[in-house]
């Protein structure tokens, strides 16, 4: 098996390639998109700008080939960024994204006066018995570090939450898409647990 | 809810981690990357590695540090120490660093934070902050540079503002008359700061025991709590802390493997 990670200039990929190395996987780090096609799965991470990010899977055709690769129904994962992007549209410089997941990317409101970026670990509740979080207790501690969340336009697409302030989701769950606010490969053991268990996750199993 | 953070520091100078007495007379107490593996066995929320040599000859060898830690760690850890420019910034990044502290850089050229948050995101750019209590400034307190040696013109709490208008992810905020003294944080210090940005504060200087972390986290509104000396010479464990935090009430990360 091999896991494609899509570059795209956006932050640091290093901590997702060695976490993938630690987990003994064969990964290809590539912004070329027949590359990436080429593997199993797709991890797709990220931090900075929704806008920018945008802008540069597009001038590689990595917009086209994250959308070809989960309408072909391989198991994908996207990571921070990668996870608000996959929705159709960012708060964040007012940017179109990818539209795979209806709902949109939105700030942590002012109103709450909380400090933002909301970073540091905080404790996740997630969807009962999802093969992605087995062997990981709920309430478990992730890392975060993002100033945008997900707002998917229905509940069935919410995969798990968080609480800052208010509760808000942190991960995105459409089929063979899955995707994490937060960071597994910045989130100690249990982080390597997950994904691990997306390296195992079959989406087309019901559990 | 968001959790309480245990950072951890580790000076490291020719490849070996020192702690020093109010940054003079630095004694080596073992290899960094060692001690890193050691601490995130234990559960430490985020690490901080300082370079306190900095020079051009010895960069070579904290980079390889760096790039050894993260190998192995994976909880988010920062990188500071002679960063001085978007370059310096990029090849610690690469090595797998998560964020970048500018400390005397940042004061002697503020553009750098500017640079640093639009190359790599706001997330990415810590302020580490020296301050020494002045009471001929407006907050009470002067930002000091070089480790302490040298004073600067700027108020503590102006150039906390700056730096989060700069851009800064963070504030690294280290008290020069707590630093190595063990007798706990500088409370007013760190609280005004914390109070006065809207980004998270990790305090820094004076750890002794358990009871300075959660004083400082709760009554100096610091979101995280920096360390050294109290687990560097084995007075306590990370696990012995976080514990002392929980029956303090403090909201702390004590499930982190599983079973």
């Amino acid at each position: 098996m091999k896991v494609g990670v899509v570059d795209y200039d956006a932050g640091n990929l290093k901590s997702v390639q060695t976490a993938l190395a630690h987990l003994g996987v064969d990964q290809v780090v590539s912004s070329n998109p027949e590359e990436l096609l080429a593997a199993d799965r797709l991890v797709f991470p990220g931090v900075g700008d929704a806008s920018s990010a945008m802008r540069v899977l597009r001038s590689r055709g990595l917009d086209v080939m994250i959308r070809e690769f989960v309408s072909r129904g391989d198991p994908v994962l996207g990571i921070c960024l990668g996870s608000q992007i996959v929705l159709e549209r960012s708060e964040e410089g007012n940017a179109d994204c990818l539209g795979i997941v209806p709902g949109v990317s939105v700030r942590f409101p002012k109103e709450l006066g909380l400090k933002v970026p909301h970073m540091g670990w905080n404790q996740v509740s997630f969807r009962k018995g999802h093969p992605l979080f087995r062997g990981i207790p709920q309430g478990t501690s992730f890392f975060f570090v993002h100033s945008y969340y997900t707002q998917p336009s229905r509940s069935d697409l919410v995969l798990c939450e968080s609480e800052y302030g208010e509760k808000f989701c942190c991960g995105l769950l459409a089929g063979n898409l899955a995707a994490t606010q937060f960071h597994p490969e910045k989130s100690g053991e249990y982080g390597l647990k997950l994904l691990s268990n997306f390296l195992y996750w079959d989406p087309e199993r019901t559990y | 809810m968001l959790e309480k953070r245990l950072v951890v520091c580790l000076d490291v100078r020719d490849g070996k981690t020192t702690k020093g007495i109010k940054f003079q007379g630095n004694v080596d107490i073992g290899d960094p990357v060692e001690m890193a593996r050691q601490y995130y066995e234990q559960g430490v929320d985020e690490l901080v590695f300082y370079d306190i040599t900095a020079s051009s000859e010895q960069r070579g060898i904290f980079i390889d540090v760096v790039e050894r830690v993260a190998a192995q760690i994976f909880v988010p850890f920062c990188v500071g120490g002679g960063i001085g420019s978007v370059e310096d910034m990029r090849a610690v990044l690469l090595a797998g660093a998560e964020k970048i502290s500018v400390n005397s850089q940042a004061v002697l050229n503020p553009e750098i934070i500017n640079a640093g948050a639009a190359a790599f995101g706001a997330q990415c750019i810590v302020l580490g902050m020296d301050a020494a209590r002045d009471p001929d400034m407006k907050s009470g307190y002067r930002v000091v540079i070089n480790g302490g040696r040298t004073p600067t013109d700027k108020d503590a709490l102006e150039w906390a503002l700056e730096a989060e208008h700069r851009g800064a992810g963070e504030i690294v905020l280290n008290s020069i008359d707590a630093d190595g003294t063990q007798d706990g944080y500088e409370i007013p210090l760190t609280r005004m700061i914390s109070e006065a940005v809207g980004i998270p504060v990790v305090a820094s200087g004076g750890a002794g025991k358990p009871e300075h972390l959660a004083e400082v986290l709760s009554e100096g509104k610091a979101d995280a709590a920096l360390i050294a000396s109290m687990v560097h010479y084995g007075s306590y464990s990370i696990a012995e802390i976080k514990q002392h935090l929980d029956a303090a009430g403090l909201p702390v990360r004590l499930k982190y493997r599983p079973e």
